[in-house]
């Protein structure tokens, strides 16, 4: 295998320059001075600077924070309690069936994701007789849904690691057993917790699809604006956005990967004793 | 634990079953129920015999997900192998360099691609520097090929490293040992062990390809509607919210014969192996 | 130990765990400042009695007491007792000092009290400086150290020690045994240890409780057990043991395999059928006109202090455990005496081991360890 180390190294070279030479060129071009996406005529933060003068970006921008934010914390919330529960059941139909059932928006088309909750939302908007239902809230409980079965599946692992008799020791040594679950268990599985919620984050940030069925005109998220932006023509601020939220997803993945890194680190020494 | 607290801790499952039922269960339902009324509410087929006039837009996204599925495998079969057999450092790097270009919003990846495919997009005019005739690339079928292949192939490569990465090496050498050649090993050793990975990878790539319509619309510009195009058009302009219904439902059903035709191939638990960040 | 009060009494216990029976209708008390060993198999229940005294399992029927309160349905946190756990269950994001504090944090002792009874506790199970150490970074044998100081630290009556070296080496073990034992008598505690190892059950415990298949099958000290087993599972489960169908005659005369034989049992009635057991180190070789029963050598090994050599007698092998070298092929002569013979009545065991011509030992092991994993 070592021998043919050149070609190979030419193949990785290739893909990772399809993979990232559209990148670079957004990057590039974020930074035009001309209002073309297609000449480079010079550099200048010009684009940048408008950006942050679109009143409607910058609002697209904060609601997509906050709709991160909270659906993140939720489907997290939820979500770890979810794996504890599920965590103590058999291996049987019934934990399958909710496992299959909780995988359904990972699995699923999300076009039919969007579309099934969108569906939901304006039955029940026109049973209740309310107007223009989508909105922050729809948006909310879909990101909290199609995050959910992430957020499990980054805890379920970590919780068959841990020792099954840690919740009884801490029992046995006078903790009640809401407090065990507390003091021992939930400091055991915190890794898979965490990386639960950054993907559960991240994922929110860059949803557009199931996003694109279920907001209306009154709460915009950034990739909605993103999209209504690309249906006309587009001026390189997209770009300048996409670069910004391109760098803050970079440095959020570096950290999670240090910080896993550490962890392994830390549990190899343990091994070498 | 005895009883009490094992029903207690069971219980902490309830919120979510309680959301799951609601959320995924009663939206899945209200498919099938649009699907087989009008607007009126009123019980109909009518819906499911218009879908035969969209059998062509049907098999043109079958084909063009297969297409571009067999193309993700054929670039990253290859790519993860090579990176399983760098060195450990060196594979974590490489993954995070696949993984980051995912994390881009992919409207503006593919908006990316419409500016280097144009008629007056970047490739053409470096052929131009060069002084060669320009290449017609955009709005045609290829266009929106490479725009799923491009979108979705690092969803091939994580899952594929991940199986091949925790690949026991002492079976390989084992093969090898046995009189095994390179091309042996390869074919009865390393992919018959990561076929799961292909599974998985395959479903994660297939599944978007087949229900884009972003991607068409930039790429094949509206040329080539998919059928994601048809549904979103039901949705959001021809506001005919039951035959969109009945086309994601048959999408659906679609996706999951697909699924199950896969899943007959090998009979791995872990799709989802490589969905981990 | 005769006269120590019981502290824990188990009164007729029953309880099934998905749909099997695991107890069945068991009852043993336990006294002050005893050591008293569960021994058996894998799923003979011993576990699950150990789990249903610290109060993780409740049973079906039956009484739990401790010294003369029923404590059935009080939680395992509202339990005088502490559990040392098979793998130790320490808590992974706590340091040393933090896990043994654990408890008496729970207390609501003073800071200052706490830091002195950590201090004492690893003195105690000689971990002296390991206060800040992350458990990750300990050897299992120091890990199981910290569990035991941490169990310690709250000052039970009782301990409950569920295979606790089991994931250790056999240096080790040997070494933690001493240890332990140690630790018992020094404290005055009640150990209750569970275990399949028979060896460990012999050389630690004062009293040994040997189960198969939810049943005690019998209870005594480890001379007892070893001299005297009850049953054929028990002979064969305690050292190894040849084990004969054979009759009375009468009292203190018997016959199996074919030969007469005195012994010192009695109260059987005549004729009547029982199991015989001789075990391998009580058969001495003789020269065949001396010998009261004949066989050929089947196979020798060699042992270290004594050669292990399989003599097949009228088509029964058996295992005999001297320091004379005997060749394959070789006949010989055995004789036994008659403190080497015990007499066991007829049991649900009756016919199942002793006799070594199969490789059932090996066969045994694997299951084992299928088992454990």
């Amino acid at each position: 295998m070592k021998k043919a180390k050149l070609p190979s190294t030419i193949y990785v070279l290739l893909v990772f320059a399809f993979l990232y030479v559209p990148m670079l060129i957004v990057a590039v071009y974020s930074f035009n001075s001309s209002n073309s996406t297609g000449v480079f005529e010079g550099f200048s933060f010009r684009w940048y600077q408008e950006l942050f003068k679109d009143e409607e970006t910058i609002k697209a921008f904060y609601n997509t924070l906050i709709l991160a934010i909270t659906s993140a914390v939720t489907s997290t919330v939820i979500g770890t309690l979810a794996a504890l529960g599920i965590d103590k059941m058999k291996k049987s139909w019934r934990r399958s069936g909710i496992m299959t059932i909780t995988n359904i928006p990972m699995m699923n088309p999300e076009i039919v994701t969007g579309v099934s909750m969108m569906l939901l939302f304006v039955f029940i908007g026109s049973f209740l007789r309310i107007n223009g239902v989508l909105g922050f809230w729809t948006l909310f409980i879909a990101h909290v849904t199609f995050s959910l079965p992430y957020v499990i599946l980054n805890i379920m692992p970590k919780l068959e690691q841990i020792n099954p008799n840690l919740a009884e020791a801490a029992q046995d040594l006078g903790c009640a057993p809401g407090k065990a679950i507390r003091k021992v268990v939930l400091p055991a599985i915190k890794p898979g917790i965490m990386s639960g919620f950054i993907m559960a984050f991240t994922l929110s940030l860059d949803d557009f699809i199931i996003s694109y069925f279920v907001s209306g005109p009154k709460f915009q998220t950034l990739p909605i604006r993103i999209y209504s932006m690309t249906k006309k023509r587009v001026t390189p601020d997209m770009y300048a956005l996409s670069t910004i939220i391109f760098v803050v997803i970079l440095i959020l993945l570096v950290l999670v990967n240090m910080n896993s890194l550490k962890g392994e680190q830390s549990k190899e020494k343990g091994a070498v004793k | 634990m005895n009883k009490k607290n094992l029903l207690r801790q069971k219980l902490c499952a309830a919120p979510h079953l309680v959301w799951s039922a609601i959320f995924i269960v009663v939206p899945l339902i209200m498919v099938a129920y649009y699907s087989f009324t009008n607007a009126q509410g009123e019980f109909t087929l009518e819906n499911i015999y218009r879908l035969s006039d969209y059998t062509d837009t049907f098999l043109r996204s079958l084909w063009y997900g297969i297409v571009a599925t067999v193309i993700c495998l054929v670039i990253a079969y290859p790519l993860a192998y090579i990176i399983s057999q760098m060195k450990v450092r060196v594979q974590t790097t490489m993954m995070m360099l696949v993984m980051i270009p995912m994390w881009m919003n992919f409207l503006i990846r593919t908006y990316a691609w419409m500016n280097i495919l144009e008629d007056s997009g970047i490739i053409n005019k470096l052929l131009g520097l060069l002084g060669m005739e320009p290449v017609h690339m955009i709005n045609t079928g290829g266009a929106v090929i490479l725009g799923m292949v491009y979108n979705f192939l690092p969803y091939m490569i994580l899952p594929i490293y991940t199986v091949l990465a925790k690949l026991d090496r002492s079976l390989i050498e084992a093969a090898q040992d046995l009189g095994a050649g390179k091309i042996r090993v390869f074919s009865k050793v390393v992919f018959p062990l990561s076929v799961s990975g292909v599974v998985s990878g395959v479903t994660m790539v297939f599944v978007p390809s087949v229900s884009t319509f972003y991607i068409s619309q930039k790429l094949g510009g509206g040329t080539f509607a998919l059928i994601g195009d048809v549904i979103e058009m039901q949705f959001q302009v021809s506001n005919n919210f039951n035959f969109g219904a009945a086309l994601s439902l048959v999408l659906m059903v679609l996706i999951l014969i697909c699924m199950a035709f896969m899943n007959k191939f090998s009979s791995s638990e872990d799709v989802g192996g490589g969905m981990v960040l | 130990m005769k006269n120590n009060p019981v502290v824990i009494d188990l009164k007729n216990i029953s309880i099934e765990l998905g749909g099997n029976k695991i107890l069945e209708n068991l009852n043993l008390y336990i006294r002050d400042k005893e050591f008293i060993t569960f021994l058996g198999p894998s799923g003979c229940g011993k576990t699950t009695t150990l789990r249903i005294i610290a109060g993780f399992l409740e049973p079906d029927s039956g009484e739990v007491i401790f010294g003369n309160k029923v404590v059935n349905g009080v939680p395992p946190h509202k339990r005088q007792v502490n559990t040392i756990f098979q793998r130790y269950a320490l808590f992974p994001n706590l340091n040393v000092y933090e896990n043994i504090a654990f408890g008496l944090r729970l207390k609501k002792m003073k800071e200052s009290d706490i830091r002195d009874k950590v201090k004492e506790m690893l003195a105690l199970v000689n971990l002296n400086g390991f206060e800040k150490r992350s458990v990750d970074c300990l050897s299992g044998g120091q890990q199981q150290r910290v569990a035991i100081a941490r169990a310690l630290a709250v000052d039970p009556k009782v301990l409950l020690l569920d295979e606790p070296l089991g994931a250790l080496d056999l240096k080790l073990r040997k070494d933690m045994q001493v240890e332990l034992k140690n630790i018992q008598q020094r404290l005055g505690i009640t150990f209750i240890y569970v275990t399949h190892d028979q060896e460990e059950a012999l050389s630690m415990s004062d009293t040994i409780v040997v189960m198969d298949g939810g049943v005690i099958q019998q209870i005594g000290t480890p001379e007892d057990i070893y001299n005297e087993p009850k049953n054929a599972f028990v002979a064969d489960f305690i050292g190894e043991s040849n084990i004969l169908d054979g009759y009375m005659l009468e009292d203190f005369k018997c016959k199996f395999s074919g030969a007469e034989f005195e012994c010192l049992d009695k109260g059987f009635a005549k004729g009547e059928a029982v199991d015989v057991v001789v075990r391998p180190e009580d058969v001495d070789i003789v020269p065949i006109e001396k010998g009261m029963l004949t066989g050929v050598v089947t196979s020798v090994t060699f042992k270290g202090v004594h050669f292990e050599i399989i003599v097949d007698i009228g088509g029964f092998k058996w295992m005999i455990q001297t320091t004379d070298y005997e060749a394959v092929g070789n006949k010989i002569g055995l004789f036994i005496e008659p403190d080497a013979i015990h007499i066991m009545k007829k049991s649900k065991y009756s016919g199942k081991f002793g006799d070594y011509s199969s490789f059932s030992d090996e066969i045994e092991h694997l299951s084992d360890i299928v088992e454990e994993e």
